[in-house]
């Protein structure tokens, strides 16, 4: 512990410096706990629905609440869990991984979380509230229009999508200017660590889809408030372009919730097999072209309209081709473990669960890529087993696996193995369980969000079930929780690198000291730790120089890491926080009345204008140390 | 149990589909099992190591010519599987289109939560309308033409044929034809609000002559009433509020924001689907259709038991 750069680096404490604080760990610890909340909450409503569709014709849950119960379900995992959950992972680990001091722009990644926590709190008070959305995660229109959903439930769907996108844009922008400007020198694009390049193109996908939801929520909120038409057949407008515009973003979205969940495995498929992965340019390829492929599918979740059919044809072709990349993966990680030494601890079990559960998504995903299947097949429980297949095996699997592999680095601590062992058998079977029977409902011919089913269907056994499977992942979850809660406190001491690993992160202490590296490290290649072998280097192992008592920090290039000049980084403010605090009353004040976008600006410009107050007192200090470092 | 199962295919659309299936699921599970196996063998051979075993760099120093040409082959394949699906996907479209020229034309309009049957003839005389059931002769293709009336549904009869979307402002159509008589039963499948889950239709495919007959009967106006009690519901349905939405053909009920109900004793089920056509379920249909299907549009209503008697008595008649 260097105790001039702790203090340099620092976020304040007490109840001022919480609010103000702008630590990349801080601020990535409180995305994954708060996302993790999204998770559980959401977790509990699909327990509910599981509960309702137990049996057929039950009434523990009516229609009014259950259309809420599913739509929350759907966008809270969606907007709330799965995609900050990830941006958490990078806003934590990328800094370490690329050994820089800072995120790029803390202060605007701190003002992101908190329009992300306030939106996402906005949705599930709604509910509480019984002004739950309720026409779908996806709110097609005339569903979601002003005619058939009157009252606020619309809006407040709209407004909170709003609230994530522009969080997520945010924290894509903060994620791909660290990962630019700020890497360690050495460290050139060709060794950039499997994870950090797939979380850099997660966050140009980013960067391109959310714009377009965030265009057709915004227009919709304008059809239920100012009585525009943009979706009113009736006046000109089309329900249908609601589809496309949601889709070319909802497609992508699956893919960057899915691509983390690749770097997760390409994280913990090489420490565990102790050997670098195999074929690092084939899958950094496969991640950007998978990347590319994911914005020229999103017609077919719209096989079912009335479009042409040659068009169509397209979106099949496409849909089949995006299974390469995956596959390329998947036969690359196959080919690091067959000549690897492996180590089966949980994070590798959960790694090795995506063989199974994701592949079997993968492929039920192929079948509802064809036209002709997908017309069948399009929106019954099929389908619902197959997005959880690929959510959960791909994301969430690879996810739970990554909280065992980071743990230690966040908090100095390992988790339980026992009670991780536990936790994976008791997620794998009952997933299977709960989501497999699924299948075969879809081929029955049920259709997906239906609250309720008639006795003669037959569907009632696989539906019990399925509930009981629910049972038990709820059960693995909360086992989870006890697992980290007791690790946190009591558990095995961490080592810098307690698993051996071959990237930055793990070059610093457990838990990391706020200025993250004492000395930044130069990287001369792709697994730093693994490879400090071969001749002695002509350049310095580690940046020297740096001003400890100001934030100043190395920027180098673009392509190769070369050093190129020196930056000084905002101190800790308090203004994020009460600019997203003033943005989240103009947010929600507008599904009331326009008038609240013109009103509500003034404390927000307030707000950003204090936020970026030049303070004299550093400008000269940063000229001075410009002249004399 | 009712028929709505997509490998249980009536009719050469949903053949096709399913001859597709099968193929596709042959494939997927080959892939599936050799993943497993590629897993498990390197489960097996790979000795086991520990955070303390110094990792193994010897790839970076020569290249791993095997494992790239195992990669690189296995890719290979998948890829040839993946064309072979496409095009497997694309020969299907094709079948799919090629339905000879239709022998009848019905118009279905999605309605929050019934379905409006209309038979068209190029005679306007012989159209006539129907909701929630609908017959076709066996053997005999069949466009069906999508509308919605106001927010979007979708037209899924597994038994026969793929789904179609009813989109405001965009009408669509779809063939289908039945080759086994029978009764299949169909969908909702794209959710449209509080009673998505209450939305169904009955398509009975009957031999052609049966077909004839039913349709000849359809075109009919409804019966007249053969008893007092029948007359006097017939006056409680015309002049109280059920005409405001229904309609029945040769009375002044002729409203169509509601399910016609001319051939209403014929069919076999109430409120899309929701319960069987029995007395006992009518008679609680009118008087709270809210205990039945939550939320729908029709209101309830108090009648009294003696009027309650009248009607039931009159649409029981409405074969």
């Amino acid at each position: 512990m260097n105790p001039v750069l702790d203090q340099t680096w620092r976020d304040a404490r007490g109840f001022f410096g919480t609010l103000a604080a702008i630590d990349h760990k801080t601020i990535g610890k409180r995305y994954l706990v708060t996302a993790f909340g999204f998770f559980v909450a959401a977790g509990i409503l699909a327990a509910l629905m599981r509960l309702q569709l137990a049996r057929p014709e039950n009434t523990l849950i009516g229609p009014d609440l259950y259309n809420q119960l599913f739509t929350t379900h759907g966008t809270a995992m969606m907007f709330l869990f799965a995609v900050p959950v990830m941006q958490g992972m990078a806003i934590y680990l990328v800094p370490l991984m690329v050994g820089a001091r800072s995120i790029a722009f803390p202060r605007m990644n701190a003002f992101a979380y908190w329009i992300y926590l306030f939106g996402g709190l906005f949705l599930f008070i709604a509910l509480l509230l019984d002004i739950g959305p309720d026409a779908g995660w996806f709110s097609y229109v005339p569903l979601a229009g002003p005619q058939y959903t009157p009252g606020k439930r619309a809006d407040v769907w709209a407004q909170m999508i709003t609230f994530t996108e522009l969080s997520g844009l945010i924290a894509a922008i903060v994620v791909i200017a660290t990962v630019f400007k700020l890497r360690a020198p050495g460290m050139t694009l060709a060794r950039l660590p499997l994870f950090v390049w797939a979380m850099l193109v997660t966050a140009f996908m980013i960067l391109f889809a959310m714009p377009a939801v965030m265009l057709a929520s915004t227009a919709l909120i304008l059809d239920r408030l100012v009585s525009t038409h943009f979706y009113n057949p009736a006046e000109g407008g089309d329900a249908l372009l609601w589809q496309h515009l949601f889709w070319f973003f909802g497609h992508p979205e699956v893919y960057f919730i899915f691509i983390p969940g690749l770097a997760f495995m390409s994280s913990i498929i090489p420490t565990f097999s102790r050997r670098p992965i195999y074929g690092y340019p084939a899958i950094v390829l496969s991640l950007t072209s998978t990347a590319f492929l994911s914005f020229g599918l999103w017609v077919h979740h719209m096989f079912a309209t009335h479009i042409p059919e040659l068009g169509k044809s397209f979106f099949t072709a496409a849909s089949m081709m995006i299974a390469i990349p995956t596959a390329i993966q998947i036969f690359c990680w196959l080919a690091t473990m067959w000549s690897g030494r492996l180590d089966l601890r949980t994070p590798m079990l959960f790694s090795l669960a995506f063989f199974f559960i994701l592949v079997l998504g993968g492929l039920t995903g192929i079948m509802v890529a064809s036209v002709p299947l997908d017309l069948q097949l399009h929106d019954t429980y099929f389908v619902v087993a197959h997005l959880h297949y690929v959510l959960i095996g791909g994301a969430v699997f690879p996810l739970f696996g990554a909280w065992y592999y980071w743990f230690p680095k966040l908090t100095g601590r390992l988790m339980s193995e026992r009670l991780g062992r536990w936790q994976f058998w008791l997620f794998f079977i009952g997933f299977n369980v709960a989501f497999y029977p699924m299948h075969h409902l879809g081929l029955q011919g049920m259709p997906r969000r239906v609250y309720t089913y008639a006795d003669d269907m037959g569907w009632g056994p696989l539906n019990l079930l399925s509930t009981l499977g629910a049972v038990m992942i709820a059960a693995s979850v909360l086992l989870f929780i006890v697992n980290a809660a007791r690790s946190r406190r009591g558990g095995m001491l961490a080592a810098e690198n307690p698993w051996g690993a071959g990237t930055l992160e793990w070059a610093t202490a457990s838990p990391p000291p706020a200025y993250n590296f004492e000395r930044p490290p130069v990287v001369r290649a792709r697994d730093p730790l693994w490879e400090p072998i071969g001749e002695p280097p002509a350049e310095p192992a580690q940046v020297v120089g740096l001003a400890e008592r100001t934030r100043e920090a190395l920027v180098t290039t673009v392509l190769d890491a070369m050093p190129s000049h020196r930056l000084v980084f905002p101190q800790p403010s308090i203004w994020p926080f009460v600019s997203a605090v003033m943005l989240t009353a103009l947010f929600i004040g507008s599904i009331f009345t326009p008038w609240a976008v013109v009103w509500g600006a003034v404390p927000v410009a307030i707000a950003v204008t204090l936020w970026f107050w030049p303070k004299r007192g550093e400008t000269l200090e940063h000229l001075a140390l410009e002249k004399r470092p | 149990m009712r028929a709505q199962d997509i490998l249980a295919p009536a009719g050469p659309q949903a053949q096709h589909i399913e001859a597709l299936w099968w193929v596709t699921v042959v494939i997927c599970a080959v892939v599936f099992a050799a993943v497993l196996v590629a897993l498990a063998l390197a489960l097996i051979r790979s000795p086991r190591g520990n955070p303390a075993t110094p990792p193994d760099l010897s790839s970076l120093a020569r290249p791993e010519r095997s494992a790239a040409f195992a990669v690189v082959a296995a890719v290979a394949l998948c890829s040839a599987l993946l064309v072979f699906l496409t095009v497997a996907s694309f020969a299907t479209d094709r079948r799919l289109a090629s339905l000879g020229p239709p022998a009848l034309e019905i118009e279905i309009t999605g309605h929050r939560w019934w379905w409006e049957v209309r038979y068209q003839d190029a005679d306007p005389s012989r159209t006539f309308t129907t909701a929630n059931e609908m017959h076709i002769p066996v053997g005999k293709p069949v466009l069906v033409k999508l509308k919605a009336d106001d927010v979007i549904h979708s037209f899924w009869v597994p038994n026969l044929s793929g789904k179609k979307d009813l989109i405001p402002g965009r009408d669509a159509t779809l063939t289908l034809q039945a080759d086994k008589p029978g009764v299949y039963r169909g969908q909702c499948a794209e959710f449209c609000g509080v009673q998505h889950a209450k939305m169904a239709l009955l398509v009975f495919a009957d031999p052609p002559e049966q077909y004839q007959a039913w349709a000849a009967a359809e075109r009919k106006p409804a019966l007249q009433p053969a008893s007092e009690e029948q007359e006097r519901g017939r006056e409680i349905f015309v002049n109280g509020r059920c005409a405001m939405c229904h309609a029945i053909q040769g009375t002044s009920a002729n409203a169509r924001k509601a399910p016609d109900l001319t051939h209403f004793a014929s069919r076999e089920t109430l409120a899309a689907g929701a319960v069987p056509n029995t007395i006992g379920h009518l008679a609680g249909w009118i008087l709270d259709p809210h205990s039945i299907k939550p939320g729908v549009n029709m209101p309830g209503n108090p009648l009294d038991p003696d009027d309650l008697q009248a009607l039931l008595a009159y649409l029981g008649g409405l074969r």
